[in-house]
């Protein structure tokens, strides 16, 4: 109804004009139609991805049945979860150092934690596929979890320079008077660390940790050069599965990997509302 | 109060500064320093490789097969580019301008495909655009319509829709790597006009500039350096990528990132794959380069 | 105060040198116990990095600073003695007001019922009782300043220190809150130590004043001396406004003085000025202190005659500008020598300030208690 009873649009209301709904209406639909089609398909009982033959749950029954598919969802959960928590730790502590200190070579230290963010993955995975193996001669024959040491490893280098940017942001609106306040109430460095600094970082902590995550997740280049034949990562499982025969199991990891991230950010949201996300990226 | 000197409080300097250095030195710096000590080596047997200090490799990269394969991959990136800002930049405009119930969530809207495992997507794309998926249907449809439209008015109708290929070439590539890196684009784009302040806008139409003028003229080039942000942070990646030319593109299509892949994995000439990396990280300096100096110029605050 | 009070913050010989840029040069002050005293002075003139030595956020380059007779020298801020109210308020965004005003409690390890009595106790101080569990973001700006007020007279400190307090309020709320500040400074009996730039706050709140220029003391003194005897021409142009005027000094007796300005006239005084004779000087008078009369000058010779010989504290000029602002008309004259000064009348009556208008021609006459005559 809404649509019919509109009040008159301002001249700087441009999301209201009619042209500037369509485009927008049509940028989302080529975002998401490709996903709406795919999840759509993994309930189709065919082999091939054109034509509905109606309802089944089969393809999620293989699998989840796949027990290599099922290892590789489970390391990739394994990694992200790691390389998240890590990232945090490093990406926070680096956020503080550049942005609290002056210290000779500050900017060559600068650009140097940043650069993970800039050099192109194809290089990062190349670069750790000859540290691990002619640099370190790691170990391959570990067992699990150590034997994704070198994945997590190559993923808290990628992911940390983005929760470092992003807590540094936060941190530019952050008030030193209050940690002089707090100080000024008897706080040590700790204590203020603790009472003022972190909660202050918290928006950027969340959406760091929504980054790292689904970054770490999401990576399949960098991995690829990293892992060994027991290390295999859900997206490289994922790329052998469409190299090889592209089955519907594929559409129904797919999809559940979509319904993951999107209970991720639902979480993230929920823990920081869908503005201060927003905001941090 | 500006930033603190590290000799004021040398404790918590250490406390912040070791970990960060030591991390970035031993699983970054270290890496890399491989790398480049690897370009210039050769192979010397199956599983040798002797750090000569040859530079074979780089001249084995300037030859035309790999220049122009560089070539390609710059033009394809550039394309990719230039399609993300002509498409994003009305987007973000509509996000800028949106009512504050609407903003996030449209925000939402292009980050959460962002925040979606990039195989996926691409995997999801090919579906669309395979030789019976629904974009060659609805091509098809159109193209029938089109022709009945022609049976209308009284004239021939259109010989019968063939299937295009759309998957497997240079266009899929192209498609995919816009697919994919939209949400790069609109999102510095976004910020950047979200910080514009509107009564510039409203200043230039109340002057008498009309709306398509207030837009190329004021906030254009005072969105300038978050276009010029969101180009970089397209064009990076989209120089570098590696998965959509892999899976969708034709034989032709391999980008700079394919080729370096092949060395590590088939080819098995580690040296000369190390060059060519370098040689990309030499070229995405070049174009962080060429953006800090367009910082230089003075801006109007 | 019949006893002489005791010093509670001595400041001896302090300097503070960012780089190349000196910010407090060689500043020897004593704060009393009990008193509420203000650094008053522009932007950048070092008033507020004193504060900030006082509270042990800055080091002085030279100088030692004492609070009740200890010297602070290597005493961090948060072992201090003092609590201070920062400009921003600096309330804690993600505590309640009672884990606000408790936070600095709690590290000094009061626990429990004491704990909630102080917290509450102080609350009421600042007419906050019953807002213990708002957050900051529900509040006002003032609200948040007594939270932050709460916060520091919580510690029960020797000195509060305050940095422009009632900056970011507007015009009605920091006039009461300029009064609330000096009625709660006398109920808790607490030395408070202000920075503002803003000379109304600084005369309406203070015991006394140091007002303070390009890092140094330019005068100190109670609110009313500042105002009637500044002891030089950038206290009589900061503190209210002011027509100062070139001169030469032609007479200097213990009784009376008289000084010559080429831009106002001959000046009389009915005291002395301890200066050389023909030493060039500066003549200062309030607006105020000026009495304007309707053309025909008689009226304002004769008045002028009453304490000063014939000629002197006598001006005629031609209205060029007036503003009316109420409770007072303020008008701009332009005198015979081409100088120009500034008068304000008082609007007595309802129909005051129909008595001028532009371009009528005044004469003015002022006694011989009203200029100060200033060597510097």
């Amino acid at each position: 109804m809404a649509l019919f009873r509109r009040t008159p649009i301002a001249p700087l209301e441009y999301s209201r004009t009619l042209w500037m709904r369509l485009w927008v209406g049509a940028v989302m639909l080529f975002l998401y139609a490709p996903l709406i089609v795919l999840m759509i398909f993994s309930f189709n009982d065919s082999k091939r991805n054109v034509v509905w033959r109606g309802f089944t749950m089969k393809y999620y029954d293989k699998a989840l049945n796949n027990d290599a598919l099922i290892e590789a969802l489970v390391n990739s959960l394994t990694i992200a979860a790691l390389a998240t928590i890590f990232s945090l730790i490093l990406g926070a502590i680096a956020a503080v150092l550049l942005w609290r200190f002056r210290f000779p070579f500050k900017a060559a230290v600068d650009g140097t934690i940043s650069l993970p963010i800039i050099v192109p993955e194809i290089c990062m995975g190349v670069a750790f596929l000859m540290f691990f193996a002619k640099g370190l001669n790691w170990p391959t024959d570990l067992i699990w979890p150590l034997n994704l040491g070198a994945i997590t490893i190559a993923h808290i280098t990628f992911c940390f320079p983005f929760v470092t940017m992003v807590v540094r942001s936060r941190l530019a609106s952050f008030n030193r008077e209050q940690e002089e306040a707090a100080k000024d109430l008897g706080a040590g460095e700790w204590q203020m660390f603790r009472d003022v600094l972190i909660p202050h970082m918290k928006p950027a902590l969340v959406a760091g940790a929504l980054l790292s995550f689904t970054l770490s997740l999401d990576d399949f280049v960098i991995t690829y050069f990293t892992s060994g034949p027991d290390t295999i990562t859900f997206p490289v499982k994922v790329y052998s599965m469409l190299r090889f025969s592209v089955t519907p199991e594929v559409n129904a990891a797919s999809t559940i990997l979509i319904i993951l991230t999107i209970a991720l950010t639902a979480i993230a949201l929920k823990l920081q509302g869908v503005k201060t996300i927003a905001e941090t990226h | 109060m500006a930033e603190q000197d590290w000799k004021a409080n040398k404790r918590v300097f250490a406390a912040v500064s070791l970990p960060t250095l030591l991390w970035t030195i031993l699983f970054f710096v270290v890496p890399m320093a491989i790398v480049w000590v690897y370009s210039f080596g050769e192979n010397a047997g199956l599983n040798e490789i002797r750090f000569s200090g040859t530079l074979d490799n780089y001249k084995r990269a300037t030859e035309f097969l790999y220049l122009s394969i560089f070539g390609k991959s710059f033009a394809v990136a550039a394309l990719v580019t230039l399609i993300c800002l002509i498409v994003g930049f009305p987007v973000a405009m509509a996000i800028t301008f949106a009512s504050e119930k609407w903003r996030p969530w449209l925000l939402l809207g292009i980050m959460l495909p962002f925040w979606t495992n990039l195989l996926v997507r691409t995997y999801a794309l090919m579906i669309l655009l395979g030789q019976q998926g629904y974009a060659n249907q609805g091509l098809g449809a159109l193209w029938g319509g089109a022709s009945w439209v022609k049976t209308l008015v009284g004239l021939e109708p259109l010989p019968t829709w063939e299937p295009v290929q759309l998957l497997f070439n240079n266009f899929a590539v192209v498609f995919g790597l816009v697919y994919v890196h939209l949400p790069f684009m609109v999102l510095p784009l976004y910020a950047a006009l979200d910080r514009l302040d509107r009564s510039l806008i409203e200043a230039s139409l109340d002057l008498g500039a009309g709306h398509f003028r207030t837009i190329m003229r004021i906030v254009v080039p005072l969105a300038a350096p978050g276009i010029v942000a969101g180009v970089m942070i397209t064009l990076i990646p989209a120089l570098g990528a590696y998965l959509t030319p892999d899976l969708m593109g034709g034989t032709d299509s391999q980008m700079i990132a394919n080729v370096i892949e092949r060395q590590f994995k088939k080819a098995n000439d580690w040296p000369f794959g190390a060059a060519l990396s370098f040689l990309l990280i030499y070229a995405m300096f070049i174009l962080i380069a060429l953006q800090s100096m367009r910082r230089k110029v003075p801006e109007v605050r | 105060m019949t006893e002489p009070a005791q010093p509670i913050i001595q400041i001896q010989n302090v300097s503070k040198r960012f780089g190349k840029v000196t910010a407090v040069d060689n500043v020897s002050l004593d704060i009393l116990a009990g008193e509420f005293f203000v650094l008053l002075g522009p932007s950048g003139c070092g008033k507020t990095t004193l504060l900030r030595m006082i509270a042990g956020f800055e080091l002085p380059s030279e100088g030692r600073v004492l609070i009740d007779g200890q010297d602070m020298a290597g005493i961090p801020p948060n072992k201090r003695p003092v609590n201070m109210v920062f400009q921003s308020y600096a309330v804690f965004p993600h505590m309640s007001v009672a884990d606000n005003v408790a936070y600095g409690l709690k590290i000094a390890g009061v626990k429990g019922g004491e704990a909630r009595d102080r917290v509450a106790e102080a609350l009421d101080l600042v007419k906050l009782g019953g807002f213990e569990s708002r957050m900051p973001d529900q509040m006002s700006g003032g609200q948040r300043q007594r939270v932050a007020l709460a916060r520091s007279l919580v510690m029960r400190p020797k000195v509060l220190l305050l940095d422009e307090p009632l900056s970011a309020l507007d015009a009605k709320l920091r006039a009461q809150m300029q009064f609330e500040l000096s009625e709660l400074q006398e109920k808790v009996g607490i030395t408070f130590v202000t920075v503002t730039h803003d000379q109304d706050e600084a005369l309406s709140m203070a015991c006394r004043i140091a007002v303070i220029n390009k890092g140094d003391v330019s005068q100190l003194a109670a609110p009313s001396d500042l105002y009637e005897y500044p002891a030089n021409r950038f206290v009589a142009d900061f503190v209210g406004s002011v027509n100062i005027f070139e001169g030469k000094l032609t007479l200097d007796e213990p009784d009376k003085a008289a000084v010559d300005c080429p831009g106002l006239g001959k000046v009389y005084l009915n005291h002395g000025v301890t200066g050389p004779h023909g030493a060039d000087v500066w003549v200062a008078l309030r607006p105020e202190k000026i009495y304007l009369h309707v053309p025909g000058e008689g009226k304002a010779v004769k008045a002028a005659a009453q304490d000063a010989p014939d000629g002197y504290n006598f001006a005629r000029g031609k209205i060029k500008g007036m503003s009316y602002l109420g409770d007072i008309t303020l008008f701009e004259i332009e005198l015979e020598t081409g100088a120009r000064i500034r008068v304000s009348r008082p609007n007595l009556s309802r129909h005051d300030q129909e008595d001028f208008t532009w371009d009528d021609k005044v004469s003015m006459h002022w006694r011989a208690d009203s200029p100060v005559v200033l060597l510097g």
